[in-house]
């Protein structure tokens, strides 16, 4: 009988822990995806975050590194120098690369780093319970925003794709969904350039995903998907934002 | 024997580190050790090795755990305000079972402090510094010659026994030059199967994890871990023993504050003062057995330290308290003179007779 | 024998320099010896002062409090030290730049007008090595290595500038009042 669809080889046969509805999973299985189509599992490593996907390095069959809170790009510049031959990535969350991580994420876009950092925006912190993150749009209800973030003394979002993109160091920048078939597949794109320009020498490449917590959003699977159209996206417009080596061939 | 150059002891950490096959270099701007990192800043690129000044010495630390998961030799140095920054990084190294090297060109404190030399980062260096129970293999070198054989020793333990080890020296200690014989090459010789260097399909994944969920199997691990210290205790204090066979009296200093007060000692023996000194050279492990020794044999002891007094602690614990432990110090970037340390041997003398 | 020397100026004047030159040429000799410099925030101005220790035993602490010989380039340099000089030892005075002489009565003194003749000489910069010719006579050092002391401290993208510090240094050595 013919495999039409199985398991990525770079996914261990660990069975997640995110809840229901939560689109991590799906995120892993396009990061798994690109690993396998560029068959450069041997030689990853990736590198884990604080927050909901602590235990990615129990899900991803590469050798991993469990960093610090915020220090993943720093950990992941370590092991690029080392191994400048090898993939390295980062699997960060909102809280953990915008908030505490954010010098090293702005730095290590600054050094165009040739790594490939996947950033999944939910705008909440998750692991925790549901606070609110530098990513929590304005109004958003939170744990720590109990009356909705207001913006007067809790500031705005941070808008991540947008800022790096003013930066002359990195080389790809773009922010992609997972709520609709479309958009993953645009998403599985998106992740797959950004392992490819590394492979290339290319430099710094950064994905934002824009994702759900149904849980900590107090919704249904679906209805978390749905506010991700309303809400998300129209604060966070999808769309590559830089693009270094495009933009030098249309010059 | 190899010729003699004169150095600056920071000088002589950075180029003794290449020596010992340290290719990898963090750091971030501080004084009194930035020569440590502008003599990196030179030679690495022209050995294809790397030097990376980075964001803050957070991202620094962080960068040495990267390259420490790899296996390979990976050193960051700072000085007091930046190792507090880097206490994150430490407990996390020594969590997830890595060697790494961390040099503290010591400064006065607490706060932004001063710049001048001190050695009130012993409790940091010793307790802990970071979260959580763990170890440092901690080095106090005296000179130039020392800051250049205690780097590369230092390599060799963190990689032996799988934990951070820290050369704690001071501002004089950074800045001051004496002749010193460069030590030979050397790299590790360890094997890591360990280390994170791509699984290339031969091996089930390695990870670099602090992280245990389970607190029976976090308990596990910090036992296992404290099973390797008392390990470290037992076979690894290292000190230097100074006119101690007949002594009375017993001066315990490390660093430039044994320097100073090995002077006093000599000058006291002229005057037919029965002192001498043991030189802690790991602050931890403390050498506890000379000094239980000693507290058999003299009358008091005299703590000389740059701090208010953190190392008389392990002093008292050491001796336990069978005899006086008095303190000689200087703080915030001043040092005791000779004589300082001659009257205050004199004193205790005089008091205890 | 053991010799303590603390140099002492403004920062600028070259004070760690003559200190390092010193350091070499004991190095050259086979001696014991180290350099400690003072620091500070300030890279220029502010006061500037080295600690060099030169013996035929290993050296104890590297820090001059009691030095057998000062140097004092400026005024603040002489007023903070001038005490702490042993007595029998030496105080050398850079005269252009400090006025009054020195009050001890038990130390041997040395006045030299080291800025003015560095200037005369065209070489404002090279007032410390002429004070440090007058220090070598005046305590008996060994002349024979000072071209080879100074090799080690001009690198050698200023070899041009070998010359005229060998020449300060003999105009101190060869000074008379």
């Amino acid at each position: 009988m013919a495999v039409v669809f199985q398991k990525p080889k770079a996914l261990t046969d660990a069975p997640l822990h995110y809840c229901p509805g939560c689109t991590h999973g799906i995120i892993h299985r396009l990061v798994a995806e690109a690993i396998d189509t560029l068959g450069v599992e041997g030689k990853t490593i990736g590198v884990a975050p604080v927050g909901c996907s602590v235990m990615a390095y129990d899900y991803f069959s590469c050798d991993m590194v469990e960093a610090a809170h915020g220090r993943a790009p720093a950990v992941a510049t370590g092991l690029k120098r080392a191994f400048p031959e090898n993939v390295i990535f980062t699997y960060q969350g909102d809280g953990d690369l915008a908030s505490i991580g954010m010098a090293e994420t702005v730095h290590a876009a600054a050094r165009n780093e040739n790594i490939t950092v996947i950033f999944v925006n939910n705008a909440i912190y998750g692991m925790t319970g549901g606070q609110m993150a530098p990513t929590s749009l304005p109004g958003q209800v939170t744990q720590t925003s109990p009356y909705g973030r207001d913006v007067t003394t809790a500031g705005y979002p941070i808008r991540v794709s947008e800022m790096l993109c003013t930066l002359d160091g990195p080389e790809y920048i773009e922010r992609v969904a997972v709520n609709s078939v479309k958009n993953v597949k645009a998403a599985g794109k998106a992740i797959l350039k950004a392992f490819r320009n590394q492979v290339e020498g290319k430099g710094f490449s950064l994905i934002e995903v824009v994702s759900t917590c149904p849980t900590n959003w107090g919704m249904t699977p679906n209805d978390a998907l749905k506010w991700v159209d309303e809400n998300m996206i129209p604060y966070y417009p999808l769309g590559v934002y830089k693009d270094k080596s495009a933009q030098k061939e249309e010059k | 024997m190899a010729e003699k150059v004169l150095m600056k002891g920071n000088e002589a950490i950075a180029e003794a580190a290449i020596r010992a096959g340290c290719r990898h270099y963090f750091g971030y701007p501080i004084t009194p050790q930035t020569e440590v990192a502008a003599y990196m800043a030179k030679r690495m690129p022209k050995i294809g090795g790397t030097f990376l000044q980075a964001e803050s010495e957070i991202s620094a630390i962080n960068m040495v755990y990267g390259v420490a998961g790899t296996g390979k030799r990976v050193m960051t140095s700072s000085s007091s305000p930046g190792i507090s920054l880097k206490q994150e990084g430490i407990s996390y190294i020594a969590g997830a079972d890595l060697p790494a090297l961390i040099v503290n060109v010591q400064r006065g404190g607490p706060g932004l402090g001063g710049i001048q030399p001190s050695q009130s980062d012993y409790f940091q260096s010793t307790k802990g510094g970071g979260h959580g129970d763990y170890r440092m293999i901690v080095l106090t070198p005296e000179s130039v010659q020392e800051m250049a054989d205690m780097t590369a020793l230092a390599f060799e333990l963190a990689e032996k026994y799988r934990m951070p080890a820290m050369l704690l020296a001071d501002g004089t200690m950074g800045q001051m030059m004496e002749p010193v014989e460069l030590p030979e090459e050397s790299n590790d010789t360890v094997e890591k199967p360990w280390a994170v260097t791509g699984t290339e399909g031969k091996r089930e994944h390695n990870i670099i994890n602090s992280l245990y969920l389970k607190p029976e199997e976090l308990e596990q691990k910090n036992i296992e871990r404290y099973e390797r210290y008392k390990l470290i205790e037992e076979t690894e204090a290292r000190y230097e023993s100074f006119m101690m066979d007949d002594a009375e009296y017993c001066v315990v200093a490390f660093g430039i504050a044994a320097r100073v007060a090995k002077n006093a000692v000599v000058a006291a023996r002229k005057e037919g003062v029965k002192v001498g000194m043991i030189r802690p050279i790991t602050v931890w492990p403390f050498p506890k057995a000379p000094i239980a020794e000693a507290a058999d044999k003299v009358r008091a002891f005299i703590s000389v330290e740059l701090s208010m007094g953190q190392m008389i602690e392990d002093i008292r614990l050491a001796s336990e308290c069978k005899k006086p432990v008095y303190l000689c110090n200087r703080v915030g970037g001043m040092i005791p003179s000779p004589e300082e340390v001659y009257a205050k041997i004199m004193e205790v003398k005089g008091g205890s007779k | 024998m053991t010799t303590q020397i603390l140099l002492a100026g403004f920062g600028g004047q070259g004070i760690l320099f003559a200190g390092k030159f010193l350091a070499y040429k004991g190095l050259l000799e086979g001696r014991q010896l180290s350099w400690l410099p003072s620091y500070g925030p300030e890279m220029r101005g502010g006061t500037a002062n080295c600690s060099v220790i030169l013996s035929d035993d290993p050296v104890g602490s590297p820090i001059v409090s009691s030095p057998d010989i000062l140097v004092a380039m400026n005024l603040p340099s002489l007023d903070k030290y001038e005490d702490a000089v042993v007595p029998g030892g030496m105080i050398i005075v850079d005269s252009t730049l400090i006025e009054r002489k020195v009050k001890r009565d038990d130390v041997k003194v040395f006045y030299i007008p080291a800025t003015q003749m560095a200037q005369d000489m065209d070489a404002p910069t090279l007032a410390n090595m002429i004070i440090t010719g007058k220090l070598m006579k005046e305590s008996g050092m060994r002349t024979d290595n000072i071209e080879d002391s100074l090799k080690k401290v001009v690198s050698a993208k200023r070899a041009n500038l070998l010359e005229v510090n060998l020449k300060a240094i003999n105009n101190g050595i060869e000074y008379k009042d």
